[in-house]
């Protein structure tokens, strides 16, 4: 594959199958520096068994995938160096309060203790959780669990972040905190980010361009407005992702 | 090596100021001091206005006090330390969804459960070790007897096959917490495996013993059936680890026991002359006659924990 500076991630045939059953097929797509991609789909469409073959945590069957010009199945360990991953309705330890769960995830990236102690002050005030610093996650609400989770992906410093269902959950006013956060990141820090969600008005709201998955095929991508033309056709009315989306869905 | 020693850092803390852990060794603690404590108020007893035997020291450790001598108390209870602390290993982290994070960090994802392991066997260590200091400390006040190199030696190999006794039944439970998903599941299954390995096996030896070479208590049983008997017996009994490691812990403790073997055929005269005539094995000739039995029990717990590397290695992490 030839790849260029500005590409973070790329994959050409990617697939996975599990026994007879193909969890992801023929995957090609590209995501660009600094944009924001929406991944799409149903449940079991495949999405997060492309993020962890990406990350090198499952081997794919075939095709090949580069990430920061690295192979994930080769330079697993380095990979995981770049990516920040949240999965899906991710999980803490309760025991400990949000400063040592971001202490543990320093440890395990190899920060030394001083420069984690200055970047998880600087982490928990970017997501809102200063004053929360010393209370346990046990007690944490669903949406200041989702931003903990922001400020652990962000504290090894990533170069592209996956977030699986990063508002899965939350009400309305957190959704829209963590929208506009993630968005900032993107604006102020150039940051790469692969988003999976089904909340469609808000992945229309902050990705650049997004990929609709079913069944395992990636069956379209592009901007809103490519998407809306290669299924309605030329027409003055731009229609919604939502819309979109469940034209493709319905059609297959 | 920093994702294992990360790992391993976090573990030994969640294990130091975890509830189960204290009341554990609290449990044990108090055993050990009323088993140590009767057994010393015993020895004292006995000891008044004798030439003071060989090995009094030891002597702590292997005294029936109240029911048990500390060595049996250490078989028998060990194995609930090692399962009580390896169970939820892996499935808990699996369930709260912390396992798919930790593992993708840039961290080899054999660091998680060397890390696990390691801090477990460190703990049991820690344990152990402070239990053994602590009974001689206490031996030494109430007995007032001071224990002299050998017994030291002996102690520290005690020390050595206990670790490694209590650390096959962390690697075990290890692995249940590998393969069961539920975590009352792998505890369950833990304490049945322990159960049936400390109890239904001597148990079942017996009856496969008495079945090969049926003994017969009416018209007596010819010494070759009883010795087949006998023989068949203890093979069977080394499949169970407890036997192993009492075995191992008392002909080390206990310096006057020469074999591991039980005595059998034993007419009145060889019996005066073996308590006439008793003397202690020396260190080096008890560490001989343990030694199949110690690298047994160090290979069974490397091979239960190759094992649950293996499988963990192979198994798809997904949350």
């Amino acid at each position: 594959m030839v790849t260029d500076d500005s590409v973070v991630v790329q994959t050409k045939d990617l697939t996975k199958q599990y026994g007879n059953q193909v969890a992801v097929n023929h995957l090609s797509f590209t995501l660009r520096e600094g944009e924001i991609f929406g991944f799409l789909g149903p449940n079991g469409a495949g999405k997060t068994t492309t993020l962890l073959m990406l990350m090198g945590l499952t081997r794919p069957s075939s095709g090949e995938a580069v990430v920061c010009g690295l192979d994930p199945v080769r330079r697993a360990k380095d990979v995981k160096r770049i990516i920040g991953y949240m999965p899906e309705n991710v999980g803490f330890y309760p025991e400990l309060d949000a400063v040592q769960s971001l202490e543990y995830i320093a440890a395990l990236n190899g920060i030394p203790e001083s420069e984690a102690r200055n970047k998880i002050d600087e982490f928990l005030e970017l997501v809102g959780l200063k004053d929360e610093a010393y209370k346990k996650v046990a007690n944490f609400s669903r949406g200041m669990k989702q931003r903990l989770g922001i400020a652990e992906v962000l504290i090894k410093d990533p170069k592209v972040l996956f977030l699986d269902e990063p508002t899965l959950g939350l009400d309305p006013e957190a959704a829209l905190n963590l929208i506009d956060l993630i968005v900032r990141l993107k604006e102020e820090h150039n940051m790469t980010v692969l988003l999976s969600s089904h909340h469609l008005h808000q992945v229309q709201r902050m990705s650049d361009r997004v990929g609709i998955m079913i069944n395992g095929t990636m069956v379209a991508q592009g901007t809103l407005d490519q998407l809306s033309k290669e299924k309605f056709g030329l027409g003055d009315k731009t229609y919604s992702l939502e819309e979109i989306y469940l034209k493709y869905f319905r059609e297959g | 090596m920093q994702g294992l020693y990360a790992v391993f850092r976090k573990e030994l803390a969640d294990h130091f100021s975890s509830y189960r852990f204290v009341i554990l060794f609290a449990l044990i603690a108090m055993v050990s001091f009323i088993t140590s404590y009767v057994a010393g108020l015993h020895l004292k007893e006995g000891l008044e206005g004798v030439a003071k035997p060989k090995f009094v020291f030891l002597m702590l450790f292997n005294t029936p006090g109240a029911l048990f001598s500390m060595v049996q108390f250490g078989a028998f209870f060990g194995p609930l330390i090692g399962i009580v602390l390896g169970f939820d290993a892996i499935n808990k982290e699996r369930a709260q969804g912390t396992l798919i994070k930790i593992t993708s960090q840039p961290i080899y994802r054999d660091a998680v459960i060397n890390g696990k392991f390691l801090a477990g066997v460190v703990t049991i260590s820690i344990m152990l070790l402070s239990i053994v200091l602590v009974i001689s400390g206490f031996g030494l006040t109430l007995v007032g007897v001071v224990p002299g190199v050998e017994e030291i030696w002996r102690l520290f190999i005690y020390l050595i096959i206990s670790i490694f006794y209590i650390s096959f039944w962390l690697g075990l439970s290890i692995l249940f917490s590998i393969l069961f998903k539920s975590i009352a599941t792998s505890a369950l299954a833990s304490v049945a495996l322990w159960i049936f390995l400390s109890f239904f096996v001597t148990l079942g030896a017996t009856v496969v013993a008495n079945a090969v070479a049926p003994l017969n208590a009416k018209e007596g049983t010819s010494p070759e059936i009883l010795l087949k008997n006998t023989t068949v017996k203890e093979r069977i009994s080394l499949f169970s680890p407890m036997v192993l490691y009492t075995d191992a812990s008392t002909i080390i403790i206990n310096p006057m026991r020469k074999t591991t073997q039980s005595l059998i055929l034993m007419g009145p005269m060889e019996r005066i002359s073996a308590s006439r005539f008793e003397n202690p094995l020396s260190f080096a000739q008890s560490l001989i006659v343990v030694y199949p039995h110690v690298t047994a029990l160090i290979a069974i717990t490397l091979i239960c924990f190759a094992i649950s590397y293996l499988v963990f290695m192979l198994q798809e992490i997904r949350t």
